[in-house]
């Protein structure tokens, strides 16, 4: 079953090259689909590695095709069948070579929902060496602006990350004798420390963190509104879910002896992210700079993970705040893009000091706007406040009290930032530049999103079940 | 080695090979010049005959026929490398050869390189490797100026003086570790060759592998020969010289900084080359330099480690493919400019997409064959305690993607070209470097399965 979930949309994907097969309707269908089986995998999974396929690849180098879920995947899947069912809703107008671009995203999506289920370290880097491809070629064939300059640099450098990560890999294998990252977990290889740098750098440069950020903001600004959605929401994660899923368990104890260093790197995330991203004028470039804002809360949560044992309930805890923003933030970022991308439709330009006053032309997109800018900076009731409450307790729990505090201080930043976007762009008197109301299609692409964040805001449990006993284990390796 | 044996049968393939172009001179001679086409199709038959030779006696124990030429894995993977290779240039020298009147002889001199490749490979005595060394030298050098033209006669020019003068000093080698040692075949070498020695017979077949120093003819000949050519050059004689050289490196000397070095500066030197070339020949022409000190790695790294041999023979494999298909789609459009391939995704989706997979195949993105090799390559350099290679390899490999991306990015742009031709060989060797990849597994069993 988690075999036709990750490449169904690859089958729709050939589908595609068959003359006369409705591009938009087969983009969404397979989507659909997809999300339906995630969701059926979803009440049917009942703890442990589900779902497993384990088939012989390389033997002679010890890897194969090795994919299951758990707690911390299964939620990660389910969001990205989610982002990318609502991005095909989202580009259902799309009229430039809109075939390829069904077909680079229903790629996209095997390439993502596959390194979320990947148990095997080449496998991982199969996919994520072929998101990076997937996403170049929407950046350059379908963005905006410098399009290709920004393509160019986001290759460059997430490749350099993804080289570095290969290295670490191998470092891996020949420390452990094995691809396999069950059997690497459970009996962590004897490896210098180097090999969680190379990897460090590697995942560091994919979420990205603080100093490896560089790519991302002309990423974003020149993707397509879809394309952006995808490449904050699912893609970012990549980066993330390594630490938790590779770094973390494999390489317990250099990530115990250098937890401070990620800390470090975590807060200086946060609060560069935040600062940078009150400067800009740029909208897009503006949500870019939240990110790292907001995956430097994980780093964080997962740095404060490695503390010294004791502390074990708040390193849990810290740990499931890192996986709820995991998912929080890919529905919250996946949402204001989409919204941006309804800016830059009806007036090509994503300069807040153009606007003015798209209150009183479009109340349903500033609503919607409204909702997607609280979660993101935390406000109560909403996603992003369950995963940072999470992360601040547990990080604060654990010991690393300066550290939390300093990473409250990136929440103030955040919600100044904010609100001066709704001041200047929202409120007030007309700007230059005028903007009608949503469409039904955009409504449709966004609310999903914004509902969900909600609804995990308010009644966060059926998600904390299922991440909760993943912390637990995942705290528990780490401690060895 | 297991046995020694003087059965000819051993030498199947590459008799088979010698036959087909011997066959194919005589008909030549007899066949109006309309119909020479019918070269080609005999020569196609004995590669086709000398691949199924190869494969029905793959996985079998290890021999040494005549004493001097090896029969063992590194062989075998030479062997079909070189066979697939060359059946797959036929097809793109049948298209660009005919109304020549001397077409037959194109086909001829592709058989006898793609032979002398063979042999290299399989020399297991330097008296056999400077043989080789000229079997598959001087069909190249014709090759290279067959067209009679300025560019092409530069090139042949340039093609036979580097690689008389590197051969005379390999042949200055062999002297001087017989003159020491007293014997030239390999297994009584034992390692112990000086390293003067060394030095010269690397000399002659870094020519042939299109290394440092002996690379500064692969930019003149792929942009000079004519495109088939161009292709044959860049990839048949390559595979047969990393084996030879991974023999030397395994049996006959025991220095591995000097390779390694030699892989650091070949791999950068040819990306840095590559960075501004605005001929897409020429860009290919430096690509393979730096692939070529990607092979470079293993070699160094023969004898230190069980990974150094999987990592040399499938890299060279997949690189042989990947390569030719990159050239065939050359070949296929027509045109070296690099904004003569703007808009051909529109001309020929399948062309592009060939193209697209054998350039991102080329930087090792998976899941393409050079991506495992690649894998096995790193996992080589780290194993046999060089890490640092494994990073300048790395490095390399992202400077690499600049210049390959500046090609990819014209295809999907706007932009009105010449019709394309018939790309069909770009396609399979698009598809064969995938197939590889994913197969690995199966394909790198192969040798376990043969020593059971």
């Amino acid at each position: 079953m988690l075999d036709l979930v990750i490449f169904l949309p690859l089958l729709a994907a050939a589908l595609l090259a068959v003359p006369g097969v409705s591009a938009r309707w087969v983009w969404l269908g397979a989507t659909a689909v997809d999300l339906a089986l995630v969701v059926a995998m979803w009440l049917g999974y009942d703890g442990g590695i589900g779902y497993e396929t384990r088939l012989r690849w390389i033997p002679s180098v010890g890897a194969g095709y090795h994919v299951g879920v758990d707690g911390l995947s299964l939620p990660l899947i389910a969001m990205t069948a989610v982002l990318f069912l609502l991005c095909a809703v989202y580009s259902w107008r799309e009229t430039r070579r809109p075939r390829s671009y069904a077909a680079l995203f229903l790629f996209l999506q095997t390439v993502s929902i596959g390194l979320f289920a990947a148990l095997d370290l080449l496998v991982f880097f199969v996919f994520f060496d072929l998101s990076i491809v997937g996403m170049y070629f929407v950046i350059a064939g379908w963005g905006h602006g410098d399009r290709a300059r920004s393509a160019l640099k986001f290759f460059l450098y997430t490749f350099l990350g993804s080289l570095a990560l290969l290295l670490g890999f191998i470092g891996l294998y020949l420390g452990g004798g094995t691809f396999d990252m069950v059997e690497l977990i459970a009996e962590p290889p004897v490896v210098p420390a180097v090999v969680l740098l190379a990897i460090g750098v590697g995942l560091a440069v994919k979420t990205p963190t603080v100093p490896f950020h560089t790519w991302l903001p002309p990423a974003h600004t020149d993707a397509p509104a879809a394309g952006s959605a995808i490449l904050a929401g699912v893609l970012l994660k990549m980066g993330t879910y390594g630490f938790a899923r590779i770094a973390m368990p494999m390489l317990p104890e250099a990530w115990r002896a250098y937890a401070w260093v990620i800390i470090a790197v975590g807060v200086a995330s946060v609060l560069y992210g935040a600062l940078v991203a009150l400067a800009q004028d740029d909208l897009k470039r503006l949500i870019a700079y939240t990110s790292v804002n907001h995956m430097g809360y994980i780093v964080l949560a997962l740095g404060a993970a490695g503390l010294a044992p004791g502390a074990g309930r708040a390193r849990e805890l810290a740990v499931s705040g890192a996986v709820t923003q995991m998912v929080s933030h890919g529905l919250i970022t996946g949402a204001l893009f989409l919204l941006t991308g309804v800016l830059w439709d009806r007036a090509r330009s994503y300069d807040i000091g153009r606007y003015g006053g798209i209150a009183g032309t479009a109340p349903v997109f500033t609503a919607m706007v409204a909702v997607a800018a609280f979660a993101s900076l935390g406000l109560p009731g909403l996603s992003g406040f369950i995963a940072e409450f999470q992360i601040f307790t547990g990080v604060i729990g654990a010991g690393a009290v300066v550290a939390g505090v300093l990473a409250i201080l990136g929440i103030l930043i955040t919600a100044a930032l904010l609100l001066r976007v709704f001041h200047r762009a929202f409120l007030g008197a007309p700007g230059e530049l005028q903007v009608s109301d949503v469409r039904p299609r955009e409504l449709m692409a966004v609310a999903p999103l914004l509902v969900l964040s909600l609804v995990i805001g308010l009644a966060p449990r059926w998600l904390l079940d299922l991440v909760e006993p993943f912390s637990a284990a995942l705290v528990s390796l780490v401690s060895r | 080695m297991t046995g020694m044996a003087e059965n000819p049968l051993d030498l199947l393939p590459e008799l088979l090979i010698l036959a087909g172009a011997v066959l194919g001179l005589l008909t030549g001679l007899f066949v109006p010049r309309e119909r020479q086409g019918v070269v080609a199709w005999i020569c196609a038959a004995a590669l086709a005959g000398s691949l199924a030779a190869t494969l029905a006696v793959i996985g079998r124990p290890d021999v040494m026929a005549f004493e001097s030429f090896a029969v063992d894995l590194p062989t075998n993977v030479a062997r079909l490398t070189v066979a697939a290779t060359t059946l797959l240039v036929l097809p793109l020298a049948r298209s660009w050869a005919p109304g020549d009147r001397r077409e037959s002889e194109v086909y001829t001199l592709v058989m006898l390189a793609a032979l002398g490749a063979l042999v290299l490979a399989g020399a297991d005595d330097l008296l056999v490797l400077v043989a080789a060394y000229l079997l598959a030298s001087i069909p190249a050098y014709a090759l290279t100026g067959f067209a009679k033209d300025a560019a092409g006669t530069e090139a042949a020019l340039k093609y036979y003086l580097l690689g008389a003068f590197l051969g005379v000093l390999m042949l200055a080698g062999v002297t001087l570790v017989y003159g020491t040692a007293g014997v030239t075949a390999y297994p009584d070498l034992d390692r112990a060759a000086p390293g003067v020695a060394v030095v010269l017979l690397l000399a002659g077949l870094l020519v042939k592998a299109g290394g440092v120093p002996g690379h500064f003819w692969v930019p003149d000949a792929a942009e000079g020969a004519s495109r088939p050519v161009a292709a044959f050059l860049t990839t048949v004689p390559k595979a047969g010289a990393f084996v030879a050289l991974y023999r030397l490196a395994q049996d006959v000397f025991d220095q591995p900084m000097l390779p390694a070095v030699l892989a650091a500066v070949t791999m950068t030197l040819g990306n840095l080359a590559a960075f501004a070339q605005d001929n897409v020949r020429r860009l290919l022409a430096y690509s393979t330099v730096s692939q070529a000190g990607y092979l470079l790695v293993p070699v160094a790294m023969a004898g230190r480690g069980d990974l150094a041999e999987p990592a040399l023979l499938f890299y060279v494999a997949a690189y042989a493919v990947t390569n030719l298909g990159a050239f065939a789609v050359v070949a296929a459009a027509g045109t070296d400019r690099l904004s003569g391939y703007a808009g051909l995704a529109r001309r020929s989706p399948l062309l592009a997409f060939s193209l697209v997979v054998c350039l991102l195949g080329l930087v090792g993105t998976p899941p393409t064959a050079v991506f495992v090799g690649k894998v096995l390559v790193f996992a080589a350099a780290w194993q046999g305690g060089y890490a640092w290679l494994a990073v300048v390899a790395a490095v390399n490999t992202v400077a690499s993607l600049f210049y390959y991306l500046r090609w990819i990015r014209p295809l999907y742009a706007e932009g009105e070209g010449e019709p394309v031709g018939n790309g069909w060989v770009a396609c399979v060797c698009a598809a064969v470097s995938l197939v590889l990849g994913i197969a690995s597994g199966a394909v790198l069993l192969i040798p376990s399965g043969g020593i059971n």
